[in-house]
């Protein structure tokens, strides 16, 4: 299913070199370019395809890499007492 | 003035945010500079998506529509869309991990110890700061431009070199001012929260504008169909026959006026009688602003009174056009008419127009609430230098020559959204993401908001081309493609809403700002002054103040440019842009690649900056709108260019070392 989504990503990016709409200046529902249309389809298209990357292909073993990490900086009330480094590692 | 208040109130609203912000920072700079992790996923998406729109995005595409047509969302929005959304997936979720596990705050933390190089800093600082000052730029500069327009006349006596608005130096100024306090008070959490705030703001505002606007040209129908009238191709990327044709007529026009000013003026061969004169207005019909001009020479070619050589008449184009005339001429032009494309290619003179405007129209230029003739309020009210500017490129300069989109331009504008990859400001907003799963919101409604706040100035920008108001053509040929927006809110809106929409436009900049501005003094303060002085020198109050003073700096140096800065926002924006791409397989391979080597990085690195060095030149520092190398957008040469040189190098040079593979690919 990973594969298949970014087979999807794949599409999208070949959907989106639409030459066959590269001189049609009809317009839909009376006032939408057909190039603008089409064009804002494949912003909703690549909402639906990032969607199901969430769903199957989300790199879940990274969220582990969170949890075994050192925990955020503290509350204000404990701040003071123990201030994290800056966030250099040299 | 009602809208210098509204926009005053709504940069007051911002300072308090900063100002509240500030009572929950925890007094440490990795609070300041990350949040400390603590962004959840809506604050995540509302501030990366507000800081990926610009000033680029809304006054940006508005006046791109304007000059390409539809085209320009397929150009870039829908492809950021996917790309965008690609590289928060890819890249931002895993080097979101490695941050958290490691303690980076800057990509350059990152790629030391990714690559075993203390010195790729020293190369990739002064890169990064150079590519995000352009960027700032695109942002302090818009922010002047749509605040002196959206104030003409606002004030009585002050400022009549502005047309009695804020001059763009000062709102440029204001703007950079407010948002360094929020910046300074905030840090990245006042950041995130303004951003957010903005981005709701710009966003509502947007579509309110957009309904506004489009009801004030007659409705959604009647606002596009008078672009399929008028203007067909702008509703596609190819030309169509109808605009062609109108072109040749005009230019064929405009070049008999060429021709006659340059044998009355220059030659002095003719001067029309007085009775020539009225039989000319007689037969002329078209009454557009200096139509008598147009009359006269057509009625002296009809009537072939004057007599060029060829030589003459392309100089007499050149001179028309304010284009800088060769010397010595060249022996070609001697025999040979020039075309409109051939006569392109030479320079126009700088602010040519600032001076003939001036003695042409300096008696109809004044305060534009007072009459022109104050006797007789019918002939309307004085002219603002804007309009002056504006009537003297119609009727003088040549006609745009329409031009379709070049499919190979489309294809390669493609390589353009990489940018946030590399996108130093970006890195550091991931790295205050609470955990990976905080990344699914902003990945997946990405798409959809860069729709919903394109979609809408895109048309309004193609709108604008065709669009009558009060019985006259809103925007006269040759309009500056950066005021169209705020032009439009100017004048179609009323001066409530218009406050209101300019406070959106600003909210879009801003948000972008502040990013930036903090990122760079992060990047100066971590990367440069604790990594070479050492992290034990510094209190973390230090850190701080010096975040805080090379931010002015860079802001400092920032506004002076902004002071000179007159290209295209656009323009500038995908130089800018194609900077950072021409990064993304950098950091790609870094995070992808094991065998990437320190070298290898070296090498991409060198050949990128070097590429978009040459070409940047190449292309007239950005003054070339429609620059292209070998057929394509030059950002796609660099990332080849960069990529071949990254692989090539890093095959044949020694990997890195078995434990830093470890530490970064420990799955494998």
């Amino acid at each position: 299913m990973r594969y298949a989504v970014y087979g999807l990503v794949v599409v999208l990016i070949i959907l989106h070199q639409d030459n066959w709409l590269w001189d049609d200046k009809r317009l839909i529902l009376g006032f939408m370019p057909i190039t603008l249309l089409y064009q804002a389809g494949i912003s909703i298209g690549a909402a639906i395809v990032w969607f199901l990357a969430t769903k199957f292909a989300w790199p879940h073993h990274l969220e582990e890499i969170a949890q075994e990490s050192p925990a955020p900086a503290p509350a204000p009330e404990a701040a003071s007492e123990t201030a994290p480094e800056t966030g250099d590692t040299e | 003035m009602i809208q210098l208040v509204i926009i005053g109130i709504y940069l007051g609203l911002l300072l308090f945010l900063g100002v509240f912000s500030s009572r929950l920072f925890r007094g440490t700079s990795q609070d300041y500079m990350l949040a400390s992790h603590s962004i959840g996923p809506f604050l995540l998406l509302m501030s990366i998506f507000g800081t990926t729109m610009t000033a680029f995005a809304l006054v940006g595409s508005s006046g791109e529509a304007y000059k390409e047509g539809v085209g320009v969302y397929g150009m870039l929005a829908s492809s950021s869309g996917i790309i965008h959304s690609l590289c928060f997936f890819l890249l931002g979720i895993k080097l979101w991990s490695w941050g958290h596990k490691y303690g980076y705050t800057t990509q350059i933390q990152f790629f030391r110890e990714r690559l075993e190089s203390d010195k790729i800093g020293v190369i990739l600082f002064p890169i990064l700061v150079g590519l995000v000052i352009p960027y700032l730029l695109i942002g302090v500069m818009s922010s002047g431009v749509v605040i002196s327009s959206i104030t003409e006349g606002a004030f009585d006596s002050a400022f009549a070199a502005y047309d009695y608005g804020v001059p763009p130096w000062l709102g440029s100024l204001v703007i950079s001012l407010v948002v360094l306090i929020y910046v300074f008070f905030g840090g990245m959490r006042g950041t995130a929260w303004a951003n957010t705030f903005q981005t709701i703001v710009f966003m509502v505002l947007g579509v309110v504008t957009f309904f506004v606007i489009s009801s004030k040209l007659g409705g959604l129908e009647a606002a596009s169909h008078a672009v399929l009238e008028k203007n067909p191709s702008k509703l596609m990327r190819d030309v169509d026959p109808k605009d062609r044709a109108a072109y040749a007529k005009r230019y064929e026009t405009w070049t008999l006026i060429a021709k006659y000013n340059y044998a009355t003026r220059v030659l002095k061969t003719l001067t029309l009688t007085p009775e020539q004169k009225k039989q000319a207005y007689e037969e002329f019909k078209p009454r557009m602003p200096n139509w008598q001009m147009t009359a006269e020479a057509v009625f002296a070619a009809k009537n072939s009174l004057y007599e060029l050589t060829t030589e003459q008449t392309n100089k007499a184009l050149l001179k028309q056009d304010d284009r800088v005339m060769p010397d010595p001429f060249p022996e070609k032009w001697t025999t040979d008419l020039m075309s409109h494309h051939a006569l392109q290619e030479y320079p126009r003179k700088a602010n040519a127009e600032d001076e003939q405007a001036m003695l042409i129209f300096g008696n109809k230029i004044g305060h534009p609430n007072h009459d022109l003739d104050p006797e007789d309020p019918s002939k309307g009210k004085k002219w603002t230098i804007k309009k002056a500017l504006g009537v003297y490129r119609a009727t003088n300069w040549a006609p745009d020559a329409p031009h379709p989109m070049s499919k190979l331009v489309f294809f390669t504008y493609f390589f353009v959204p990489l940018s946030v990859g590399m996108f130093p400001h970006l890195f550091q907003h991931w790295l205050t993401a609470r955990s990976a799963g905080t990344f699914k919101l902003p990945v997946v409604a990405h798409p959809l908001f860069i729709m919903i706040v394109w979609v809408p100035c895109v048309l309004v920008g193609v709108w604008a081309t065709s669009a009558t108001f009060e019985g006259a053509p809103l925007f006269p040929p040759h309009f500056p493609a950066n005021a169209v927006l705020a032009a439009m809110v100017k004048k179609m809106t009323s001066p409530v809403l218009a406050g209101f929409l300019t406070a959106g436009i600003l909210a879009a900049i801003m948000s972008s700002l502040d990013s930036q501005f903090l990122c760079i003094g992060t990047m100066f303060t971590e990367d440069i002054v604790v990594h070479y002085g050492g992290k034990d020198r510094f209190t973390d109050k230090q850190v701080v103040l010096m975040a805080r003073t090379f931010i002015i700096l860079v802001v400092a140096i920032t506004y002076g440019f902004s002071l000179l800065e007159p290209r295209r926002v656009f323009t500038l924006g995908v130089w800018c842009f194609s900077g950072f791409s021409s990064l993304f397989p950098i950091i790609f391979a870094a995070v992808y690649w094991k065998r990437l080597t320190k070298a290898g990085t070296y090498a991409g690195v060198l050949v990128a900056i070097g590429t978009w060095l040459y070409l940047f030149k190449e292309a007239g520092y950005a003054m070339k709108p429609n620059y292209t190398f070998l057929g394509m957008m030059p950002v796609a040469t660099m990332v080849v260019a960069s990529a071949a040189a990254m692989i090539l190098v890093s095959l044949v040079t020694r990997p890195p070392s078995k434990e830093t593979l470890v530490r970064f690919f420990p799955e494998d």
